[in-house]
């Protein structure tokens, strides 16, 4: 039953992407591209650029978009319903405990143990995007040769933007993309 | 202000606030927080940073979790629901339309260009996210929570080790981490 998968697979999403935001962004890529190939690399590296640019978390923009392309309307109802479920279960539970006990205590222990793990899984991700980005292949070539040369620099140019001058991320995003377009009408 | 009227309020501010945020769950808290405690009132401003505790330390997005807390607060389980339905819809039409319009829009050489530029800028944008929490963690100066670092990279990127047995794991270690800690500073005193 697709409904039953999608609901399970956002479930897991909901319900292990600690952290926020870009934690959830390789659960999405092992569910999606991995576990079901419900999208390939290149969709998933879309999904990831399309959440950047528009407002929601991600995690809702790919169960929304993921549940369309699968199932219709009522996937992206049933996928998104799956990613919010735990959410909704477990912060209302921790916020009943803490009207009742004002105490974090033990949830920060679990945090503090969590925090190092997500960014590892962040980085995980992140490798992926970088090579879709800069050798247009999930597996790095052997080649190094077959690094294009103008992805790298644009890469070094956004990420040096980034570091030192503290550039907002929507601007480098648009920037990239609007660099992306005049590249390709010039050469 | 009656109840009624109260969802309404919860459900437009959310819709609103969900509907005009770009770059994820961290712009939306203070958002949140400047609707909420200071406009209006409804929420004490040291109770707003537990809120956002909370919700930054439960699994699901940030935003949602946010939500959920503000509506449980203010209205109980309706209220959350209320609010959570006023996150999640924005985004959920926004990626409708988009993904209807996504076949025709790939196939167009000129996107094709643009969404290739515009992965190199995500790809720069989290690897300096990266960068930043992997420094962060470093800062602590504590072995344990780097060696966990290594070691959940090496089990997900390179023995592909499912995340989902590796993430638990990890909140098992913290966990007897902190008892550990304390029972250690209890025979201390």
């Amino acid at each position: 039953m697709i409904y039953l998968e999608l609901f399970w697979s956002f479930f897991q999403i909901g319900l292990f992407s600690i952290g926020g935001g870009y934690a959830a962004m390789p659960l999405i890529r092992h569910q999606v591209a991995e576990v079901h190939r419900w999208l390939t690399m290149e969709q998933f590296a879309d999904i990831v650029t399309i959440a950047e640019m528009t407002p929601g978390p991600i995690a809702i923009n790919a169960a929304t978009f993921v549940g369309i392309r699968v199932a219709g309307p009522l996937g992206a109802v049933v996928a998104t319903a799956g990613c919010v479920v735990p959410s909704c279960l477990i912060v209302m539970l921790l916020g009943f405990l803490y009207y009742r006990f004002r105490g974090l205590g033990i949830v920060q222990g679990i945090l503090s143990g969590l925090r190092p793990a997500v960014i590892a899984m962040i980085a995980s991700a992140g490798i992926s995007l970088l090579r879709m980005a800069l050798f247009d292949a999930e597996e790095i070539p052997l080649a190094m040769g077959a690094v294009e040369l103008f992805p790298a620099v644009l890469f070094g140019v956004a990420f040096a933007l980034l570091r030192m001058k503290k550039v907002s991320p929507m601007r480098i995003i648009m920037g990239t993309g609007v660099i992306g377009m005049i590249f390709y009408f010039t050469f | 202000m009656n109840n009624r009227k109260k969802y309404g309020v919860l459900f437009w501010s959310t819709f609103q606030l969900s509907a005009c945020t770009f770059g994820g769950g961290f712009v939306i808290v203070p958002l949140m927080r400047k609707k909420f405690v200071s406009e209006l009132g409804w929420i004490g401003e040291e109770e707003m940073m537990d809120l956002i505790a909370i919700a930054q330390s439960s699994p699901g997005a940030i935003a949602v979790n946010a939500a959920v807390m503000l509506g449980y607060r203010v209205a109980g389980v309706l209220g959350a629901l209320v609010c959570v339905a006023g996150t999640v819809l924005p985004p959920m039409g926004i990626i409708s339309a988009v993904s209807v319009f996504y076949a025709q829009f790939r196939e167009s050489p000129l996107v094709d260009a643009a969404m290739s530029g515009m992965l190199v800028g995500v790809a720069a944008v989290i690897t300096d996210v990266v960068i930043t929490m992997i420094c962060g963690v470093c800062k602590q100066r504590r072995i344990l929570p780097v060696a966990v670092m290594l070691a959940a990279f090496a089990a997900v990127h390179m023995l592909h080790i499912s995340m989902i047995a590796v993430i638990p794991a990890c909140g098992v270690i913290g966990a007897c981490d902190t008892l550990c800690r304390a029972r250690r500073r209890g025979v201390g005193k």
